[in-house]
């Protein structure tokens, strides 16, 4: 028999493709059941009703094939709750079909570029988080000229290393030991002379994800009684 | 007016509503996205202070009593603005139409601007009312819902074939001033509904409008940042982010007011407290206390008297062509509220 654990660690791996972060973490799990003959049903709510049916679709879609992966798994039931799309995405979801399948004539395409343009958000974001922690707090200065000749055998074995080349990896971006530590949207290194508005942009677009991230949260809580752990004391 | 250690501060709240979102107005068959609706923006009223929430009767529909208190005589505004939101799909009179809003013209002469709206899908019949409108009340501005449903129709773009006559009249008509709110849900879903790149399209093909963008194109600030420095008649409209982010979340609040102040500037910021969804008092005091909260801040523009001044109503009222007392005016070297020259050229973001 599968473990719960084993369920909630796959759903950790979808990630809120608009915010950046696991679903688990933003609260967005709001049921996991697994039977003893290991069928699993999972429902999911989101903070408002009127969420983004794309992105709502794509949350439900990625949690039904992670959670279909674990092995040994039975039946897999995603269900989306509270939203004005769900009968349209749920019935799509379940049957395995796509986001054409949940809307027909109201989409023009899949759901792909979509998820590209915001992966690629995201590591802007990550790699503003990198490059931050390689400038450090100035104890040990490192010049912008020595940050983009950094390659990826330079860098520490850190959490949002890890992410940031995850992502690279997703996209289809070079991440051997050779490569840039930092890459521009094409893939090449970051030229010195705009790693300043780089930084400035990539800080932007993070605390963007973040603040997004946010208000999720506190419209949840709302919602939900759904406790906060990242809500912050007003002053 | 607001008056604070000896600074006077002249106020236009640049985002207001008088709405009634109570149940007999709901649209039959649509009232669960009614409900939603105005449950949604109660949970919003929520991140504020605690002694401003209202129960959700009131907030469903109050009187132009509360208005004139909670705006005028509380919320020391000199001037409001009204921004009509229609999605008559869910509420039968309008969540609060033009003519509902105008029910307050002749309570504050001079003090009270309506401002109107367009839907390019109503076509010809969109015309004739903007006109006839604009003949009515003189429109200075006008609040465009991009989200908003008609018919079959989940959404339009500033870029639509349709919209562009609608322009071509505003220019004609010197309705200047377009507000520009984006929403969830727009066709085709598959698309990012909140992307705010047909404004950008629009402001470069009408160089004599001004774009306000609604909640500085929250969530995509950086998108609306990144279009901003680089579109001279591109401004921010502050509502939402002082609402939902300076209690709530001061830490976000403060890296917003600052990448804000750095990527668009003081000069093209306007404050709008987006009433009833939260009153404007307590967001106009902490603005005029607010500061960073720590040197860690150091890097970003500084939140200065002069900019206060600009953000809190002279910004809007150079805008809307609304005259200021002398004894509110900035001094010579304070520079000029407004001013389009604040657009700085940066590359585009990869």
């Amino acid at each position: 028999m599968i473990s719960r654990a084993r369920v909630l660690d796959a759903l950790a791996t979808v990630h809120d493709p608009e915010l950046d972060e696991p679903i688990t973490m933003l609260g967005f799990v709001g049921s996991c059941d697994v039977s003893d003959g290991g069928d699993v049903s999972v429902r999911l709510r989101l903070p408002t009703p009127q969420c983004a049916p794309n992105f709502a679709f794509l949350m439900a879609s990625d949690a039904r094939e992670a959670v279909r992966r674990v092995s040994g798994v039975g039946e897999v039931g995603v269900v989306l709750e509270d939203h004005y799309t769900a009968a349209e995405i749920n019935a799509a979801v379940g049957a395995g079909g796509g986001f054409g399948a949940a809307f027909p004539g109201e989409s023009s395409g899949d759901l792909e570029v979509l998820r590209e343009l915001f992966q690629r958000k995201a590591l802007l974001a990550r790699q503003g988080r990198v490059a931050a922690m390689l400038l450090g707090d100035g104890s040990r200065p490192l010049s912008h000229e020595a940050l983009v000749a950094l390659t990826v055998a330079d860098l520490p074995e850190h959490r949002e290393v890890e992410r940031s080349l995850e992502l690279r990896r997703e996209l289809g971006l070079p991440c051997r030991p050779g490569s840039p530590a930092l890459v521009a949207g094409d893939g090449g290194p970051i030229p010195v002379g705009e790693l300043a508005m780089w930084l400035r942009r990539a800080r932007l677009v993070g605390l963007s994800l973040e603040s997004n991230g946010g208000l999720c949260r506190s419209l949840l809580r709302v919602r939900h009684g759904v406790h906060d752990p990242t809500e912050e004391v007003a002053t | 007016m607001y008056e604070k250690n000896g600074e006077k501060y002249f106020v236009v709240d640049t985002h207001t509503h008088f709405w009634d979102a109570s149940p007999e107005n709901w649209v039959k068959g649509a009232e669960q996205y009614a409900k939603g609706w105005i449950e949604c923006f109660h949970a919003y009223q929520s991140l504020g202070p605690e002694a401003t929430h209202w129960p959700i009767e009131h907030f469903q529909k109050y009187s132009a009593d509360d208005y004139e208190k909670d705006v005028f005589v509380d919320g020391y505004a000199d001037v409001a603005i009204s921004q009509p939101t229609y999605l008559k799909e869910w509420f039968a009179n309008g969540f609060n139409d033009l003519e509902r809003n105008a029910q307050l013209l002749d309570r504050f002469p001079g003090r009270f601007i309506v401002n109107g709206r367009f839907d390019p899908r109503d076509g010809d019949q969109a015309m004739r009312q903007l006109e006839a409108d604009h003949e009515r009340f003189g429109l200075k501005g006008v609040k465009l819902y991009t989200a908003e449903w008609n018919g079959a129709s989940r959404g339009w773009a500033l870029t639509d074939q349709a919209a562009q006559p609608f322009f071509r009249k505003c220019e004609e008509l010197g309705i200047k001033n377009i507000h520009v709110h984006k929403g969830p849900t727009i066709w085709p879903l598959d698309k990012d509904a909140f992307d705010v790149k047909d404004v950008d399209i629009a402001a470069t093909s009408y160089p004599d409008l001004n774009f306000i963008v609604e909640h500085v194109g929250l969530p995509r600030i950086e998108d609306f940042c990144f279009m901003a420095t680089q579109e001279p008649n591109v401004y921010a409209g502050l509502s939402v982010v002082v609402g939902a982010l300076m209690h709530a979340r001061p830490r976000f609040f403060a890296n917003c007011m600052g990448e804000l102040l750095f990527w668009v500037g003081e000069d093209k910021m306007m404050f709008g407290s987006d009433y009833a969804i939260w009153e404007p008092k307590w967001q106009i005091e902490g603005l005029v206390d607010w500061d960073y909260p720590d040197d860690t801040f150091s890097d970003y523009p500084r939140w200065t008297t002069a900019a206060k001044k600009k953000v809190l109503g002279l910004n809007a009222a150079r805008l809307y062509g609304v005259d200021v007392p002398e004894e509110c005016r900035l001094r010579d070297d304070e520079g000029t509220p407004g001013a389009e020259d604040d657009a700085q050229l940066v590359e585009s973001p990869a």
